[in-house]
This record gives structure tokens, C-alpha cells and sequence, in this order.
């Protein structure tokens, strides 16, 4: 079960509304490599997991991405609150607005929906482990986009941050990834173990 | 401190928290990392009572909300919207 910190783990106050940036920031909501497929990715792996450091390191990182998906909407919001019609139409937004008015809905910058083949659940410690490394990566990938493409100092300090977090992420689970190659046999420490396969599913 | 200060110091608190954790739960026998825990841990509970005790609104979890005279979680701004750290 999770509770809820009335709080962002950081601060947001855009002061400038801008429908423009809102409509690629949300790729970070519902976008291909964004927090909401983050979060899905890492909770939904933990179940099948041998050891009890991975299935403490995606409980912890997979929480701490609801915190970041809750940032990216707090932007998405901010961002376009108060827009008069004029600026719903001249931004492009209007596309938008005819669907979901001013609410903050999980789509990528593109518009197409969350989906859940954005993440996978493979069953396979090391196939699972690699997935969330290559995540990280794609994830600060957007962010280093974003950075490019925005001049507001309100929205820059907060998606420096989550692109710092991308990268502490993926030192952690690189380790983790150590931790379970040192517990590999030997004579295959290059990601293929059989003796996995004979705990999780027993031949007649 | 005023307020957004404090609110400030919060989340730095929970900050160095939530790196401890991730940092402890690849490197689990590590003393230093544990003991720095414990030191935020407490932080962070004196400083959210001392932010409640001057300001009287609640960032902490629900369950620590108390249940007298009025329903106090719900007083707003709410995380996501401006000015939070000021409100």
C-alpha cells in the first residue's frame, strides 16, 4: 500500500503559462519513455523477482516515479491554467482542449495515448534489469530534449532535477544488476542462468 | 525561517531520506549510510512539528493529521498548484 506526502519531492511555480511547452513537457506523463510508464515498469516487475535487493530497489524507484509523475502534471497544469481562447487556438492546444479541456491527461507529445506496451514484465531478473537501465537512459535522453527546446527558468530547475534522478537511477539499478551477476554460476555470468527457470515452474 | 523556508528545509530533508534509501538498498550493510538515516530521520520529525506547531497545516503523511474541529488535510493550496510553498 503507498501514503500520500502532501507534498512534491521538488518545488514547482511556473508563473508564465505557456500551452506550448505543456504539450511536449506531458510526454513525461504519457509519452513512450515518460514517469507514469516508469512507475508501471518497475512496479509490475518487482513480483517475479529472486532477490530481496531488487525487489526493495523497484519498490523504492518505482514510488519515487509516481512522485515525478505527479511533478510533470503539476507543470502540465500550471502551465495551462487561465489560458484565454485566443491563446488555446494560436498554441495548437485546441487539439487537445476539445478532448480533455484543461485537465492533465496521460498522452506523449505526439498525442497518442499511454500505453502499456511502452513497459515489459518479462519474468527474467536479467532481461527485467536491462529494460530498466535502458529506461533510465531514454528517460534523461527526453529530458536533455526538453532542456533544449524550453527558456523558462521555473521549468528548468524542476526538469534539471528529474533528469539528475534519471541518473541516480540508473547508477542504482546498475548495481543491482552487479549484485545479481555475483550471484550468477560462474560458468555463465553473462545473463544466461537456467537455474533460474527451475524455482519459478516445475516440469511434469 | 518564515514559512517557505521551512517548507524548504523539508524537502531537503526528505531529499537526503529518499537518497538513503536507494543508496541502502543496493549497499545494505553499509553503517555510515544507515546511521546518516537514523540523523535525517529524526530531523525530519522535529522539523515537521516544528513547521505544524507554527503554521498549522499538515505536509506530513495522513495518519498524522489530527481529527479535531475541523478536517485540516483538506485546507488548500494543494501540492500541484502555485504558490504551495508560500500557502
Amino acid at each position: 500500500m503507498w501514503k500520500y506526502e502532501k507534498k512534491l519531492q521538488y518545488p514547482i511555480n511556473i508563473k508564465n503559462v505557456n500551452p506550448k511547452y505543456a504539450q511536449i513537457i506531458i510526454s513525461q506523463y504519457g509519452g513512450p519513455d515518460g514517469e507514469l510508464g516508469a512507475s508501471m515498469r518497475y512496479l509490475t516487475q518487482r513480483y517475479s523477482q529472486p532477490f530481496d535487493e531488487v525487489k526493495g530497489i523497484l519498490t523504492d524507484i518505482g514510488t519515487e516515479e509516481l512522485a515525478h509523475l505527479e511533478m510533470i502534471c503539476a507543470m502540465v497544469h500550471q502551465l495551462t491554467r487561465n489560458l484565454t481562447e485566443e491563446e488555446i487556438k494560436a498554441s495548437g492546444f485546441d487539439k487537445y482542449f476539445v478532448d480533455h479541456t484543461n485537465a492533465v491527461y496521460p498522452i506523449a507529445a505526439s498525442s497518442l495515448p499511454w500505453r502499456a506496451e511502452y513497459i515489459q514484465a518479462k519474468g527474467d531478473i536479467l532481461a527485467d534489469l536491462h529494460e530498466d537501465l535502458a529506461a533510465e537512459q531514454k528517460a534523461r535522453v527526453t529530458y536533455d530534449n526538453l532542456l533544449r527546446l524550453i527558456d523558462d527558468p521555473d521549468i528548468l530547475e524542476p526538469l534539471k532535477f528529474l533528469r539528475q534522478r534519471e541518473i541516480v537511477h540508473y547508477q542504482r539499478f546498475g548495481e543491482a544488476m552487479r549484485l545479481t551477476t555475483d550471484k550468477l554460476n560462474e560458468k555463465n555470468f553473462y545473463a544466461f542462468n537456467p537455474g533460474f527457470d527451475t524455482k519459478v515452474c516445475k516440469k511434469k | 525561517m518564515n514559512k517557505r523556508e521551512m517548507k524548504k528545509r523539508i524537502y531537503e530533508i526528505d531529499f537526503a531520506i529518499y537518497e538513503l534509501v536507494l543508496f541502502l538498498d543496493t549497499h545494505p550493510t553499509n553503517r555510515k549510510a544507515m546511521e546518516l538515516l537514523c540523523e535525517y530521520r529524526n530531523k525530519r520529525t522535529e522539523t515537521i512539528a516544528a513547521y505544524e506547531a507554527q503554521y498549522g497545516d499538515y505536509i506530513s503523511t495522513i495518519k498524522d493529521v489530527p481529527a479535531t474541529e475541523c478536517w485540516k488535510w483538506l485546507k488548500g493550496p494543494w501540492p500541484w498548484e502555485n504558490n504551495f510553498m508560500e500557502g
